[in-house]
């Protein structure tokens, strides 16, 4: 079984889609533990994500291996009795779509990187309007926030998000990251967000500076 | 001056702009810098209309476009109403692709936004490549528009022949078929309507002395296969899944965007294409995909429109500073390459003896900066851009619509300064 496993993590990361679901299948249904299972799932991200980083892997291969690690998550959960929810607890990541902007790709992206970086994500959707964020803020206790746009409009929609978070209260101990589009490190300085990000892994990568594992 | 003399002043002045433009694409220097006002809902906005009104209000948009030439003065101009005075069709046309302001959840003053869906099903690749036409009528254009659903109850002509023609007429008397003409001819009518006043600021910005720089669209067969067909997830997963069929269709559009183009530049009377590119950038797909998926069947068009005797105007949305090796394989001084946020002076190096550039005044700069910096970066992409000419400067992706007035004029003010 171990070279199965090790099989499995290899056809995952090498993006073998169909192989890897058969094999998940058949190591399923010969009775491996589900739970061990998913943890070869999460291996295979990592190796994903670093090729990612690396520059060899590009948003279809991140795309299919969330189709991947959906597939096979949907064979394993009904055979796993235990609650493994609140593994990740502590890493929350809020993340969002500014209000007025309904594009979503650029978002989903950075959600998927975080996941598969061990990081729980609340994903409030599209055409967030700013009380929204407040209100997740206050009850995830969220320490970085995350405001996705593609549209130009979006910067004043992430300035006026920023402004009603700190009218809430809530800026000080908070760390907003912005990207998407158009923005720049002069948007970041129009906004009052603490950085910007040109893609997913610099979305990690602040994530993982401002909430140390 | 009278009346003779300012029509012929102003027919200089349209020989200058137009030989400035001309100069820069062809790679020689004109003798200052030239620019093109390209705006989606900017013009609006600087003469006080929000995003609705100047997708309803024909008129007003045309004297927004009328304030802004004049007062910005331009080398050229693209037209805003193909770009955004749509609203009353869509809403006859009960059109779904997009979310414009004032209609359903978007507020009066935002700009439409596209929303990206699978609009074919991956079981339906061999159904395309058999007759995409016969798709589109049936299957595609009931998915996007109410106005064409029953337009799906018509005979599929490749197989009904002879007598059967005769006889198929029958499923237009169909009282569902019926109505769906009859609005469909309402739609058109509006189009007839909006037309006419494009036409008429057209002619009279001529008359001012501006020419036009985009008589129609195109597009890259990735990118209709992916905004348009798949939605951006479905055709990145067929890179994968269903490679062969992808690979397929890329080729079947390949072969037909070049004519649509073509008729359309050719039917406005004039030889610019503006082509935008949404998926072929940095970060999105790997150099191999780009160099499989993208590029080739692109570049076909490209060269068919070249062939053709028109000029695109491709937008390169995004950073695309790692394709610039591969897609400065164009004839020379045939095309514009217009940049967002690619690096303007690699750009340069690579593309400096065969393609014009375009941009690339970053929508941050113009919406937050001041007047000032917005002068720095123009003259310092005049020097370094612009040397030996073949460089025309705008906005990243056109005027942001948020551009503060002042940084718009400065950019172009900037630019009757820059002299070769």
């Amino acid at each position: 079984m171990e070279d199965k496993s090790k099989q499995l993590v290899q056809l995952i990361a090498d993006m073998q889609e169909e192989e890897a679901v058969k094999l998940s299948r058949e190591m399923l249904d010969s009775g491996y533990d589900p739970i061990k299972l998913l943890g070869h799932c999460r291996e295979a991200m990592e190796v994903v994500g670093k090729r990612y980083e690396a520059g060899e892997y590009f948003l279809p291969e991140l795309m299919l291996a969330g189709e991947m690690l959906t597939a096979i998550g949907d064979m394993a959960k009904p055979l796993i009795k235990q609650d493994t929810s609140k593994a990740k607890d502590g890493k929350k990541v809020i993340i969002g779509t500014v209000h007025g902007d309904l594009h979503d790709i650029g978002k989903n992206i950075v959600t998927f990187m975080l996941e598969i970086n061990g990081f729980q994500v609340v994903d409030l959707g599209i055409d967030v309007p700013a009380e929204t964020f407040v209100e997740s803020i206050k009850t995830h206790g969220a320490k970085v926030v995350g405001l996705s746009g593609f549209l130009t409009l979006a910067f004043d929609s992430m300035k006026t998000t920023i402004e009603t978070i700190k009218a809430a209260g809530l800026r000080d101990n908070l760390k907003i990251m912005i990207g998407g589009g158009q923005v720049d490190d002069a948007v970041k300085t129009y906004t009052g967000a603490d950085a910007f990000g040109l893609n997913a892994m610099e979305a990690v990568s602040l994530c993982k500076k401002w909430i140390p594992a | 001056m009278s009346q003779t003399g300012a029509v012929a002043a102003a027919a200089d002045l349209y020989a200058q702009r137009e030989k400035r433009l001309l100069d820069a694409i062809e790679l020689r220097e004109p003798e200052r810098l030239p620019t093109i006002l390209f705006s989606h809902f900017w013009v609006a906005r600087y003469a006080g209309m929000t995003c609705r009104e100047a997708m309803y209000d024909y008129d007003g948009l045309a004297a927004a476009m009328r304030k802004a030439m004049l007062d910005l003065e331009p080398d050229g101009f693209q037209p805003v109403h193909t770009l955004l005075a749509l609203g009353p069709t869509m809403e006859i046309l009960d059109y779904r692709q997009l979310e414009w302001p004032g209609h359903k959840g978007l507020a009066e003053d935002v700009p439409y936004q596209y929303l990206d869906r699978q609009y074919m099903a991956v079981e339906e690749y061999e159904e395309y490549l058999l007759d995409p036409t016969g798709f589109v009528l049936h299957k595609y254009l009931p998915r996007v528009a109410g106005a064409f659903e029953p337009l799906a109850q018509l005979p599929a002509y490749p197989t009904v022949l002879h007598t059967r023609i005769v006889q198929s007429v029958e499923a237009y008397a169909r009282p569902e078929v019926r109505a769906a003409l009859e609005r469909l001819i309402k739609a058109g009518e509006e189009v007839q309507k909006m037309r006419a006043v494009m036409s008429r600021l057209n002619q009279e910005l001529k008359e001012l002395g501006f020419p036009c720089v985009a008589h129609g669209t195109g597009h890259a067969p990735f990118d209709v296969a992916s905004d348009y067909l798949r939605g951006s997830k479905g055709a990145m997963l067929d890179m994968f899944r269903q490679k062969d069929r992808l690979l397929a269709v890329l080729d079947r559009l390949a072969a037909l965007l070049p004519q649509t183009a073509i008729s359309a530049a050719k039917a406005a009377g004039g030889n610019m294409v503006f082509i935008p590119l949404h998926w072929g950038l940095d970060g999105f797909m790997s150099p191999k995909q780009f160099a499989t998926f993208y590029w080739p069947q692109f570049q076909k068009v490209l060269l068919a429109l070249i062939d053709a005797g028109i000029i695109p105007h491709v937008l390169w949305e995004g950073d695309c500073t790692s394709r610039l090796e591969v897609i400065k394989d164009v004839p020379k001084g045939k095309c514009v390459y217009f940049f967002e946020r690619t690096d303007m002076f690699k750009a340069k190096e690579a593309l400096r003896d065969q393609v014009c550039i375009r941009g690339n005044v970053p929508a941050s700069m113009l919406i937050s900066g001041t007047p000032e910096q917005v002068r720095e970066y123009c003259c310092k992409l005049f020097d370094v851009v612009g040397d030996g000419g073949g460089f025309i400067l705008d906005a990243s992706v056109g005027i942001p619509d948020e551009g503060k007035p002042q940084n718009v004029r400065a950019m172009f003010d900037c630019a009757k300064q820059c002299a070769y």
